[in-house]
């Protein structure tokens, strides 16, 4: 029994390694952020706001952050409104070739983020049309459908049909089932699809560094762009108010979601 | 219910149709494109010789940066497995009230943009970063250690991206496990440590190889580790590519390239579906 007990502190031990691991240099990141010498690492003298403030009169950082949020949030909402119709024809129809489909439409995910880049950038020039935003947002939209889908079958799997049939039978047209019926229990489902689209979209740098022009850079390519005279306290900043960014929206979202719930179960 | 057959396929169209152009037919492109040729003009005249390929393996350069890629993604994929299978273990026994917190932690990478997880370890492994702080501070060297730019510090970015993938995809397949099982080993007279090995180790392989194969795929796909960790002999397949076609315009052979990493994938995967069924990932992902 004694032998038992310490493996299993072992096990507890080396997992509190990894999180040490993981997270030490995340916390790094927003440390040196307030860093106030101008070659900012280890150590810190001081404690200063003035990344921050410079950060916030860069006219071209503001720029990117306003590309990535219009992107991020029309990637959402294109991706969930195509993906959420997919996923209901999988999960609700029978109907020939339907395992290819779905595999060909989760495909995304297994294509290295690299070669999807170099696809579409060739494609687009074949066509000889000028790199744009709309090619910027078709693209993530490619990108993020495979967890659209993803995430909102494994919800719809969860849903009973009963539910459908009954609303069927007691007369209502399919649109009118899936509005009443279908999209509320199913509406976790396609919040959670589009914040992981958001997030997908707002963080993406490999696949966008080939499609981004000047005009229209998001944030992580402006971070990439950055990098090429090493890092600096204000690249250390202009992360740190990423990572508040996007860790919050999630776990605020989940938040308020289980409340808005909550409330209507009284 | 015969007649609605065409519903399907209206809620299917918009997906479909978008895949099909920006995914499939893109995709043919680079196939067909890395047939072409390129002039010294820099045109790209439609032609169909194997020149890039042949360009390709002509002499140890090209796939020396192949078989480095593939060492790299086995170094990935061991030392992701031994870090990870671990938590996952963990998470599948303990019974703390922190547990949806400390899983919720693992999912946070997720949200953290991978260009800041992946410069995040020069704060690190930097010249005046922290561990070179610590050592000097505590007297241990008296000139800082060369922590970057090596191969080292490639991995630990990919480390960094991948191991809640891995994580996920071990605990998933745990979770599944029924835990009355290895207790009926021990009551027949089993260890903990045999029970273990005999029971829910095996049980857990399917989590195992799915998380060991998306690994493996996306390490062989990115190149923002190498260029930002590595120094000049890091370089892996993707950061080939992405000098090929954005810095040097060179489509037909950046082509060639592509071709040849989807194959290499797509030997790998299909040999894996045999065996495994490449649902189990798709199972993982959707949990995630």
């Amino acid at each position: 029994m004694k032998k038992m007990i310490s493996g299993w502190s072992l096990i507890k031990l080396f997992t509190l390694l990894v999180y040490i691991w993981m997270f030490t240099p995340i916390i790094a990141v927003v440390i040196l952020a307030f860093n106030p010498q101008q070659f900012g690492s280890f150590p810190m003298e001081g404690f200063s706001f003035q990344w921050f403030v410079k950060l916030s009169h860069n006219s071209t950082i503001l720029e990117a952050f306003k590309n990535s949020l219009v992107l991020g949030s029309l990637t959402a909402v294109f991706s969930t409104a195509i993906g959420v119709p997919a996923a209901m024809a999988f999960i609700r129809y029978e109907f020939r070739g339907k395992e290819f489909f779905n595999t060909l439409l989760i495909a995304p995910i297994m294509v290295p983020e690299v070669v999807l880049g170099v696809a579409l950038l060739l494609f687009i020039r074949w066509l000889q049309q000028p790199k744009s935003f709309a090619m910027l947002l078709i693209g993530h939209v490619v990108l993020t459908l495979p967890y659209v889908l993803l995430i909102v079958q494994a919800r719809l799997v969860g849903i009973k049909r009963e539910y459908e049939e009954a609303a069927l039978s007691l007369g209502a047209s399919p649109l009118q089932t899936f509005r009443e019926i279908t999209f509320p229990l199913l509406a976790p489902a396609i919040f959670a699809g589009m914040l992981f689209s958001f997030t997908i979209s707002f963080d993406d740098v490999t696949a966008t560094l080939f499609w981004a022009t000047a005009q229209n850079q998001t944030v992580p390519v402006k971070i990439f762009g950055m990098l090429r005279n090493s890092i600096s306290p204000e690249i250390n900043a202009l992360g740190a108010v990423m990572i508040l960014l996007t860790v919050s929206t999630p776990l605020l979202a989940g938040y308020l979601s289980r409340r808005f719930t909550r409330g209507i179960d009284k | 219910m015969k007649e609605k057959t065409w519903r399907p396929w209206l809620l299917l169209s918009p997906s479909l149709t978008a895949v099909f152009l920006l995914l499939v037919v893109p995709v043919c492109f680079v196939i067909v494109y890395s047939f072409w040729l390129r002039a010294p003009s820099g045109q790209d005249i439609p032609a169909f010789q194997l020149g890039n390929y042949a360009k390709f393996f002509a002499d140890f350069f090209y796939p020396s940066i192949l078989l480095n890629t593939l060492r790299v993604a086995f170094e990935t994929v061991i030392l992701c497995l031994l870090m990870g299978y671990i938590p996952a273990f963990f998470f599948y026994k303990t019974e703390s009230w922190l547990k949806p917190y400390l899983m919720l932690l693992v999912m946070l990478p997720f949200w953290i943009s991978f260009i800041i997880r992946t410069l995040s370890w020069i704060n690190i492994l930097g010249d005046s970063g922290l561990i070179n702080h610590l050592l000097l501070k505590a007297g241990l060297i008296t000139s800082p250690l060369a922590l970057l730019y090596n191969e080292g510090a490639v991995i630990m970015g990919l480390l960094q991206y991948l191991l809640p993938f891995m994580i996920l995809n071990i605990y998933v397949s745990l979770d599944g496990i029924d835990k009355s099982l290895a207790e009926a080993a021990k009551s027949l007279g089993c260890t903990e440590w045999q029970a273990f090995r005999e029971v829910t180790l095996p049980l857990s392989l399917p989590g195992v190889s799915a998380g060991c194969l998306l690994v493996f795929v996306l390490t062989c796909g990115t190149y923002l580790p190498p260029m930002i960790l590595g120094g000049p002999g890091n370089e892996m397949i993707a950061n080939l590519i992405f000098k090929r076609v954005i810095g040097t315009l060179d489509w037909p052979f950046g082509s060639a390239i592509s071709v040849i990493l989807m194959l290499l994938l797509a030997i790998i995967v299909y040999t894996y579906n045999r065996y495994m069924g490449i649902n189990q990932i798709f199972k993982s992902l959707s949990n995630g």
